[in-house]
């Protein structure tokens, strides 16, 4: 008889595939996976802790650094949850202006991923592509507010800046030159045998499980159950706009992918008709207190980041300051059904799968 | 006049081979930049052409650093015998009509059996290191490397039916006529996968997939022992793009009789082709799993080589056919 010793490998914090400063430790027995734990905290400001003595404009900034690669709809959790508690009329300007740079921001994020999550299997030029395409949205951006990553765009009541002149114009233009960079992707990409046969069948998990591991955006999408708070919960203005949800089947790791790149498509549908209809005219503040008083109570709105549903949770004792706030981050929920899909996989498919959940370590931290 | 010959030819040849390498570095990052919609260096020296060698130095000057619980001995002797065979092939090479240091009878088996040893500095680089993913990549390629080497082998049995020897002039001088990379074509294919997975690179860059093994078999290497994994691998591709325009391209013969230039340059010029083929590959290909690997290897290119083999020697017999077997 064969005896094969365990040996226990630490993956990460430092390490190329993690996304971050995630650390697995993972037990393999050869290259075959028998246990993988996942630790997290490395990354952990303690976000929540420190809004608690922040006033609710403040807070703002913080969002951004959590989900770093989707800093817009982070901002829209804060005050949209913030706008809901005090009931608060948002000028249709700003409404057009957050929906177009939250589905930017989001085509922008699933690039990225789209673009690592290549580079984790092996494929080097589909990143550089990926990031050349999302630079525009970041220029496009920086024209609007001045940063590339982490806004600080949105206020409780309205954004921060209106659009540039000639803004629109761009956004349009590159709407239609990202569906046209799409169908490079695809021809690149998808047909790929060795990229199928690394995705096709692999990390697939069920829609029970998916739902009982709490999970959110295109890991429950994918396998099959359609459920986008933009559609099922709407907010904002997204009722006016017509687009479709992407789904899957069983949940694998190529339904992800096509998933993902769906949605890309489908957020430029929903800019496209926005940039259409923007309001030529119009504040993009509404009235709003100079301090911000939040009446006492408390609100839960949940929203439909690049990741999952990203809810916001205040607890207000009427004071300029939350006393409790709380973010339901998508991130931190999809990592935990990581460990039963780990296990007994190959080592090689340890960051396949770990990219196909698409986790930021600043929201898995906080 | 002879004697001299015998004792500068070698070192001239190491010259080139290290001058190719140097460039051939540069090369593959100015074709993948331009691939990827990049620049590629361009800051030391005109063009980047003093890029590879700053960086040479930079391996040079740095730190020797060897881990605390390593096999210092083994550690130490890895890189050299994973270096040594890779210049070694280089003998039997018929660069040109004239230009070839060794005119050895079985000159296809010895780069065969030669360049397989270096499969045991990388396993011995990765068992030495005393690291984990070093043990993980160096496994990897000690697999992938046996498990490639036999339908790299059997691929060139065609072609060694066909000529009727392991010389590799004689294949050369066969192909004054027909490429081989027609009558052959079966083989070829064989051969171009099982080379660039014996090149351990995209998508066969297994041992050293820097996204799951960080950096595979020489983790823990620095500096110049570092210099010599990569220099043997470079090295390995000149020999293995020089190999294939001997066996299957008709080495220095040139195509439509033009003869206006030198069969050296035919060389290169085709050589150049099958070494840009590599490093498109590269920029275009996710990477294959380790099970899919070995799966490929046993059950897709061994049974292929096989049939070719039993092809070539069917079509050698038919009387229409057998001027190109």
């Amino acid at each position: 008889m064969i005896r094969t010793e365990e040996m226990l490998l630490n993956v990460g914090p430092q390490h190329p595939s993690t996304h971050g400063v995630l650390r697995l430790l993972v037990k393999v027995d050869g290259e075959r996976i028998v246990e993988a734990e996942p630790v997290i905290g490395y990354l952990h400001r303690g976000t929540e802790k420190l809004a608690e003595d922040l006033s609710y404009t403040q807070i703002i900034p913080y969002t951004d650094r959590m989900d770093y690669l989707s800093a817009m709809t982070n901002n829209y959790a804060i005050v949209h949850a913030t706008e809901k508690l005090m009931g608060l009329e948002i000028p249709e300007r700003a409404e057009f202006l957050r929906v177009i740079v939250m589905e930017l921001n989001r085509v922008a994020s699933h690039l990225v991923w789209m673009g690592t999550y290549l580079l984790d299997i092996g494929a080097m030029s589909p990143f550089l592509y990926a990031f050349r395409d999302r630079e525009q949205i970041l220029d496009l951006f920086n024209e609007l507010c001045g940063a590339r990553l982490t806004y600080n765009y949105m206020r409780v009541g309205g954004v921060k800046w209106d659009a540039p002149a000639g803004w629109i114009k761009k956004v349009e233009q590159f709407t239609t030159y990202m569906q046209k960079q799409i169908k490079e992707y695809h021809d690149l990409v998808t047909g790929n045998e060795i990229f199928i046969g690394r995705t096709k069948g692999i990390g697939s998990y069920d829609q029970q499980t998916a739902i009982r591991y709490a999970l959110s955006g295109a890991n429950l999408r994918v396998t099959g159950l359609n459920w986008d708070l933009r559609k099922d919960a709407p907010y904002s203005i997204y009722e006016r706009f017509a687009f479709e949800v992407p789904v899957g089947e069983d949940g694998d790791l190529y339904q992800k992918y096509l998933c993902r790149m769906k949605e890309i498509d489908e957020s430029l549908k929903i800019v496209a008709q926005a940039v259409g209809e923007f309001p030529s005219e119009g504040k993009i503040m509404g009235k709003v207190p100079r301090v911000l008083r939040v009446p006492e109570g408390e609100v839960y709105v949940g929203i439909e980041s690049p990741r999952g549903e990203l809810g916001c949770h205040i607890v207000s004792k009427g004071k300029d300051k939350p006393w409790r706030l709380k973010f339901r981050r998508p991130s931190f929920y999809n990592l935990q059904i990581l460990p039963i899909l780990l296990k007994d996989e190959n080592l090689s498919n340890l960051v396949a799968i770990l990219g196909g959940i698409d986790i930021v370590l600043g929201e898995v931290d906080g | 006049m002879d004697t001299l010959l015998l004792y500068l030819g070698p070192v001239i040849l190491l010259l080139i081979v290290l001058g190719f390498v140097t460039y051939a570095i540069l090369a593959e990052r100015k074709v993948i930049g331009w691939i990827q919609g990049r620049i590629g260096p361009n800051q030391v020296g005109p063009w980047g052409l003093l890029q590879t060698v700053a960086d040479i130095l930079k391996l040079l000057i740095k730190e020797d650093t060897i881990p605390k619980n390593a096999d210092r001995t083994l550690f130490k002797l890895s890189p050299i015998l994973a270096f040594v065979p890779s210049f070694a092939v280089l003998a039997v090479m018929p660069f040109s009509a004239q230009i070839q240091f060794a005119n050895i009878g079985v000159g296809l088996l010895y780069y065969m059996a030669v360049s397989s040893i270096t499969t045991i500095g990388i396993l011995v680089g990765g068992w030495a290191s005393n690291n984990k993913y070093a043990l993980l990549g160096g496994m990897r390629s000690a697999a992938q490397m046996i498990s490639y080497e036999i339908p790299l082998v059997l691929s060139v049995v065609g072609v060694v039916l066909t000529v009727g020897s392991l010389n590799l002039n004689e294949i050369v001088a066969a192909q004054q006529k027909t490429w081989f990379i027609f009558p052959q074509i079966i083989g070829f294919i064989v051969f171009i996968i099982a080379s660039v997975s014996e090149l351990n690179r995209t998508p066969f860059d297994l041992p050293e997939a820097e996204s799951e093994l960080v950096a595979g078999y020489h983790v823990e290497y620095s500096g110049f022992r570092f210099a010599f994994f990569m220099l043997a691998e470079y090295v390995y591709i000149f020999a293995m793009s020089s190999l294939t325009t001997v066996l299957f391209l008709g080495g220095w013969n040139a195509p439509f009789g033009w003869t206006f230039l030198p069969g050296i340059l035919w060389f290169i010029i085709k050589f150049s082709l099958v070494v840009f083929f590599l490093y498109w590959v590269r920029a275009t290909m996710p990477r294959i799993r380790v099970d899919q690997l070995m799966q490929f290897a046993w059950k897709v290119l061994l049974p292929v080589a096989l049939a070719n083999i039993v092809l070539t020697a069917l079509l050698k017999e038919v009387p229409f056919l057998a001027h190109y077997y």
